[in-house]
């Protein structure tokens, strides 16, 4: 065999294996999510009897009727309250804070900055303890603010990060022209920042968006009624009460997702940019 | 840039600072506290001294659970940083094929930790589970396979279910810092003659270090506190073969009720957290870390 040929030979094979690799791994990822997705569709009766690994030959959406009447609905509605009431102050206090500390380079703001760094090595989830102490101290457990207050702190940290850098880029010029034409401090918060870190916002807002709305351990801790609950620990709790009703239990675990499944399907780069976004460094 | 703080800019650092300090600086120094009383959350706390420090640093469930944790925390990186290398830089090259499936390869991200854990619940029941079915009519296995039951095999099969779960963030870190590596090396190398896998050697990994970092701090810091598969999955069990610190905490808390207790395993976590960071960031050179974690 030729040099030529042998290469030729290596890079087919090598293609091959990359293919046949790739395909593999589309089917273990992919394939349990399609599981849950297609189950949801199945009916109740004789679910366990017929194929489970296909999708339904007749697809229903009762299973999607019968939660939304269990309660679901409520779910919904809370988590939506919750994520969204916390990403707004997120967003709102990151920001503010963050024109802050770009904007005055005094020793005070650098300290301030780095404390809120700190903050990045620590576990979060192990202040859970003292958080429910306080919560409950202040009579807002099993409240809405009492999760959203938490949430607001635990998102703070790394929206800080990102805002601040992002805020870095913005040049004094801008600043100072604004200045000439007689625009306040706070005037050029909303005239000026705002409008020019709007990808950075976005970004910031998808990401803790999903965070809050996933989170199990705040609800989990934090409230105790079923009417408080949000859907990822309603998810849980239906399944320990309704444990033999696969394709219901896979209809909340795909409602759970549904703002998410949405926004992947009508704008899947957006959201995997702003799940990157703070670690991904600039795609370095 | 070339301010002083005013008052006016100062007031909009406040709710930062109060919920900061309310939030997270408090509940550190509440955290120390706890951990020298014993209290059951309803009653007076009695201050105790160091009795919880004491029982915990010589009680050999606290190893364990210490052991159960770094195991997780090594066989996530040993797993995850390789595929999640590969997958991303499988998925930085262009083309149909490789957008189509970078769309499916996504989709775990879509799912909250703990639905993700009630659907595996599902999928691995030894009964009637999707993996049980699968085995029996589509291989012709017939024996039973009990991934989550048996204590001899439930961690491996959590860190196995924990790395399909995050991979694909970390593939997606990777995808985005290999699309930024300058093809003009990649081109200078094959006019040297590279062979890739010297360029794998030579040009990519090097150029993605600071993801790898990142990622690895991502993972090891992460699994330090992983919680939520694991406790709708086998709640610690079966038995306390799957109680990682996370799970002992949260069982000493609140469903042992002794805050105390589970106060002293929070610190533990929490120091082992500042650590672990501290002694990554250290150990890669904190330069690297910090350009990277601040993007410039």
């Amino acid at each position: 065999m030729s040099e030529r040929e042998d290469t030729w030979a290596r890079k087919a094979l090598s293609r091959i294996v990359v293919g046949l690799l790739a395909l593999v791994w589309f089917l273990f990822s992919f394939y349990p999510v399609f599981y849950i997705l297609f189950s949801s569709f199945h009916l109740q009766q004789g679910f366990l009897l017929g194929n489970v690994w296909l999708p339904p030959r007749n697809p229903t959406i009762q299973n999607y009727a019968d939660i939304l009447h269990a309660g679901f609905f409520r779910y919904f509605l809370n988590s939506a309250l919750v994520s969204v009431a916390s990403v707004v102050c997120i967003a709102g206090f990151s920001l503010a804070a963050s024109y802050v500390l770009v904007k005055v380079t005094t020793r005070l703001s650098q300290t301030i900055f780095s404390i809120l760094l700190v903050a990045l090595a620590i576990p979060l989830q192990s202040l859970i303890i003292p958080i429910y102490t306080m919560i409950y101290h202040l009579k807002l457990y099993n409240t809405y603010l009492g999760l959203i207050l938490p949430s607001i702190a635990f998102g703070l940290p790394l929206t800080m990060l990102i805002l601040v850098n992002f805020l870095r880029d913005i040049p004094s010029e801008f600043y100072q022209a604004m200045e000439m034409d007689g625009v306040g401090e706070y005037g050029m918060l909303v005239r000026l920042v705002v409008p020019l870190s709007v990808p950075a916002i976005v970004a910031v807002c998808i990401y803790q968006f999903i965070q809050v709305w996933n989170n199990f351990l705040f609800p989990l801790v934090l409230t105790e009624s079923a009417q408080m609950r949000l859907l990822p620990l309603a998810v849980v709790s239906f399944e320990g009460l309704h444990s033999l009703d696969i394709p219901g239990v896979m209809a909340t675990v795909v409602l759970s997702a549904l703002p998410l499944i949405v926004t992947y399907v009508a704008a899947r780069r957006s959201l995997l940019g702003a799940l990157a976004s703070g670690f991904a460094g600039g795609g370095r | 840039m070339y301010r002083k703080m005013t008052w006016k800019l100062f007031l909009l650092l406040v709710p930062v600072v109060v919920f900061y300090g309310a939030f997270i600086v408090f509940p550190i120094i509440s955290s120390i506290r706890t951990s020298f009383v014993s209290w059951n959350g309803l009653t007076k706390a009695l201050p105790v001294g160091f009795r919880n420090w004491i029982t915990q640093l010589t009680s050999p469930e606290l190893y364990r659970s210490m052991e159960l944790t770094a195991i997780v925390m090594a066989l996530s990186w040993v797993i995850q940083t390789p595929v999640s290398f590969a997958l991303g830089l499988f998925l930085s090259g262009r083309g149909r094929v490789r957008d189509t499936l970078s769309a499916f390869y996504f989709t775990p991200l879509l799912f909250s930790a703990a639905a993700l854990g009630i659907a595996w619940g599902f999928i691995l029941n030894p009964s009637f589970g999707l993996a049980q079915v699968l085995l029996v009519h589509v291989f012709g296995y017939k024996g039973t396979i009990n991934l989550l039951g048996n204590p001899k095999v439930v961690l491996y099969t959590l860190i196995g279910i924990i790395a399909w779960e995050f991979i694909p963030f970390h593939t997606l870190l990777y995808q985005s810092a290999a699309r930024g590596v300058p093809v003009s090396l990649y081109e200078a190398a094959e006019l040297d003659g590279a062979s890739s896998q010297q360029k794998l050697w030579h040009i990519t990994i090097p150029q993605l270090k600071n993801t790898i970092v990142t990622s690895t701090v991502i993972i090891l810091t992460g699994s330090l506190t992983y919680f939520d598969i694991i406790y709708v999955l086998t709640d610690g069990g079966p038995g306390n073969a799957s109680l990682v610190l996370a799970l002992d905490m949260y069982r000493k808390a609140f469903e042992e009720y002794q805050l105390g207790t589970g106060a002293t395993i929070a610190v533990i976590m929490t120091i082992l957290g500042v650590v672990l960071s501290l002694v990554l960031v250290r150990w890669t050179g904190f330069g690297r870390m910090q350009s990277q974690m601040e993007g410039a």
